[in-house]
């Protein structure tokens, strides 16, 4: 299966075609030619064997439209060491992720349309899959006052928001809603209410109180959602929480949304599958921004992505070097990578029965399209040939060497999953073949 | 050796006392393992009030004092103690060193390994300390003293201090009181005293009670006197000068009013309750000097005395998990 050629035409044959966005699950098959999906569909090469192009057998495997990351942090202008926009990129192609969405959290922070531009030529450069710009809410990401929202998008910055960090200042929040309501602007929030979270390290309840480290309650989260849920209210801008972690949260977002608000939110894997009883002793690679919460909150969040109330699962991917963790725990920097285990992770949804393998890809691919309107994550005619071909229930350890990230910090170190990329797709070109190596 | 020590060092030398290597703290310990370290200490209490202190059992032993923290009295208890046994002890103060020149904890941790010390306490600011230095040393590694974790040491000399006055565990009712929150002393005091069938109580305002403490099996008291009725010791806990004014509590003559120690409001303790503090303490804040220095009610200067019996107890049980041949690599 080597398709590491820059072929013009690759046929899929003997695939189980996933289409979220179409509810589509059939055998069959997938032309791309130019880079573009051609044709597609059950019927597809059952007539005739495809003739010249490149044949991909497939063998019953997933073909499914590229994963799309709404939230991932990389080093790239300022900490290269941690991640550059290259590595992020080879990490994404191993996990089956075709177009990132990058966080503004860098050195200078992405609060300028020229920085904006810098990371789209750099990527354009380096990146062997999709890199799509947020840019900061505030300027320094301050939480002061505002960026030019305007010539931001213009220059083609996705969404706006301050990363991982919450606007305290509620006027603040509400004039940048407010503007970014002109022109149609996506916000993305954070929350975690800064100073009933300060200093703390996880999550607060007993585990927290024995292992004797400062936590936050999930009420710091909650307060932030309500809080902006309100000014959404008074401004009518187009809100994503980036990631929450908490039932109350997920109850006073589903309750937004029902009462009409433009209100999307995701939740991260690691949110999924880990909970704060995985701290262990001082596991500081664990330690993650929202903390990890309790087993309750994380059955809830599991429940919101089953229910559809929660919209995407994104990684989180935050590289952090190893000096920063090698550290107690309440000194060790927050943030877990997570482009590689993205996928195996989420699919422990579908291997505990709590969701379908169409529904579980639709919070991976045409959900995170939907909320930042790219028009990617399905299967169309026409539409750039991003794809990944995976095994649903090939089972495998995690293992930090394997990563292609440059940092080194999964949460998930030898656990065992099922299921992963076998090979990744951009714009019809193989950037990750498993069975080639490091492609 | 001294004279009247005969029977000290022989025949138990060599009886493992405890499970592991290191003493990270009491949550992990077993009734055995502290009733053993007690009954070890109590020797050791007849050996320093000898004329004639100096043991040989850690002889060509390294005790390194790694404190990130400062500490005078749990430093010079572990010195004393390491030197009353014969081990040559070094006093690391790390607070503003290497820490603060980008080194990590790990880096610290590797570096004092390659000084081959026996035996590591450590006192840092955060929780986990001492378990992330125990795994990546050869050493025994004590805490003393890890962020709002544990203080295993301090839970014992306290034990050993209330056993030595004829109280018996079982039954027994502690009230703890003042900055629970924040107190690693509590934690280790709540671990040991459960364990070893006492009811524990904690007596403190709700901003230093931590959330969720109901879930350790103690009783929870606001008021100090309700709190007090029917307790048999009372162990009042030092309130660190940054929690006062208004961060924690409004002010320090508030919580004298409301939580401090006095003989009026031990009155309502059981008769002949005894007090307790770890120490130093906030004479007016947290305790009253008549109840501090009321010797017939007050442990605090015997908690001293039996720290160090305590911490020479813990080095002995430790350093017979040591290999005797020394190490090849």
């Amino acid at each position: 299966m080597n398709a590491n050629t820059r072929s013009n035409r690759i046929a899929f044959r003997n695939a189980r075609l996933i289409d979220p966005a179409a509810k589509m699950d059939v055998r069959g098959g997938l032309l791309v030619e130019g880079g573009k999906i051609r044709d597609f569909g059950p019927r597809l090469f059952n007539d005739a064997e495809p003739g010249d192009p490149e044949v991909i057998d497939c063998k019953g495997l997933v073909l499914a439209p590229g994963l799309i990351d709404c939230r991932v942090f990389t080093g790239e202008p300022g900490s290269e060491h941690r991640e550059t926009l290259e590595s992020a990129s080879a990490a994404a192609a191993a996990g089956g992720v075709t177009t990132i969405v990058t966080m503004p959290n860098t050195d200078p922070v992405i609060d300028e349309p020229s920085l904006v531009d810098f990371i789209r030529r750099r990527a354009a450069a380096t990146a062997r899959v999709n890199v799509v710009p947020m840019a900061a809410l505030t300027r320094h990401l301050a939480g002061e006052t505002m960026t030019e929202i305007g010539l931001l998008k213009e220059a083609g910055a996705v969404a706006f928001t301050d990363g991982d960090r919450t606007i305290a200042n509620a006027r603040v929040m509400r004039r940048a809603l407010a503007y970014a309501h002109t022109f149609d602007a996506l916000v993305v929030g954070h929350a975690e209410d800064p100073e009933l979270s300060a200093g703390a390290a996880m999550n607060e309840g007993e585990f927290a109180m024995r292992l004797g480290i400062p936590a936050a309650p999930t009420a710091a989260e909650t307060i932030v959602v309500e809080r902006d849920i309100r000014l959404m209210e008074l401004t009518g801008a187009r809100y994503h929480f980036g990631q929450i972690s908490c039932r109350a949260s997920l109850d006073a977002i589903a309750d937004a949304k029902a009462r009409g608000l433009p209100i999307t939110c995701g939740v991260s894997a690691h949110h999924l599958t880990l909970n704060e009883l995985d701290v262990g002793s001082y596991y500081t690679f664990r330690k993650v921004k929202p903390p990890l919460r309790s087993e309750a909150d994380r059955a809830a969040m599991v429940e919101g992505v089953a229910s559809g109330a929660i919209d995407v699962i994104v990684s989180s991917h935050d590289p952090q070097a190893a000096d920063t963790k090698r550290q107690t725990f309440a000194s060790a920097a927050f943030g877990a990578v997570g482009l590689e285990t993205l996928l195996p992770a989420a699919l422990t949804l579908y291997h505990n029965g709590r969701a379908s393998l169409p529904h579980l890809l639709e919070t991976l691919t045409a959900a995170p399209a939907r909320v930042l309107g790219l028009d990617a994550g399905r299967f169309a005619k026409g539409a750039s040939a991003d794809l990944v071909l995976f095994d649903p229930d090939e089972p495998f350890i995690a293992d930090a060497e394997g990563l292609h990230s440059r940092a080194r910090n999964t949460p998930f170190e030898g656990r065992t999953f099922q299921g992963r990329a076998r090979m990744t797709f951009v714009a019809g070109e193989c950037v990750f073949d498993r069975a080639a190596g490091n492609s | 050796m001294g004279a009247t020590s005969p029977t000290l060092m022989t025949g138990s030398a060599d009886t493992p006392l405890l499970k592991s290597n290191h003493l990270l703290g009491i949550e992990g310990l077993s009734v055995e393992e502290i009733v053993g370290l007690l009954d070890l200490a109590e020797r050791y209490v007849a050996l320093n009030r000898a004329a004639e202190k100096k043991g040989a059992l850690l002889r060509g032993r390294t005790l390194i004092n790694l404190f990130f923290e400062a500490s005078t009295r749990t430093q010079s208890s572990f010195e004393l103690a390491g030197k009353r046994l014969g081990a040559d002890v070094l006093n690391m103060s790390v607070r503003t060193s290497s820490v603060t020149k980008g080194e990590t904890l790990i880096d610290t941790a590797t570096t004092l390994n390659a000084m081959r010390p026996d035996m590591l306490v450590v006192r840092h600011q955060d929780s986990g300390a001492a378990e992330l230095l125990s795994r990546k040393v050869d050493c025994c590694v004590i805490n003393a003293g890890d962020g709002s974790h544990e203080h295993p040491t301090q839970a014992l000399l306290d034990a050993l201090t209330i056993r030595r006055r004829g109280r018996k565990f079982e039954g027994l009712v502690v009230a703890i009181c003042g900055d629970v929150a924040h107190s690693r002393v509590a934690r280790s005091n709540i671990h040991l005293l459960s364990k070893m069938g006492a009811r524990v109580r904690l007596i403190a305002p709700r901003t230093l009670l931590p959330a969720d403490a109901e879930r350790l099996g103690v009783e929870i008291f606001t008021d100090l006197r309700a709190g007090l009725a029917g307790v048999d010791i009372v162990m009042m806990l030092r309130l660190q000068l940054e929690r006062m004014a208004g961060a924690f509590v409004p002010s320090t003559r508030e919580y004298f009013r409301f939580y401090g120690l006095d003989r009026e409001k031990l009155r309502h303790a059981k008769p002949g309750a005894l007090v307790m503090h770890p120490g130093p303490m906030n004479r007016g804040v947290e305790i009253d000097s008549a109840v501090a220095d009321d010797v017939e009610v007050s442990l605090i200067q015997e908690q001293v005395e039996m720290g160090i019996a305590i911490r020479m107890a813990v080095l002995d049980a430790l350093s017979r998990t040591l290999p005797r041949e020394g190490r090849n690599t």
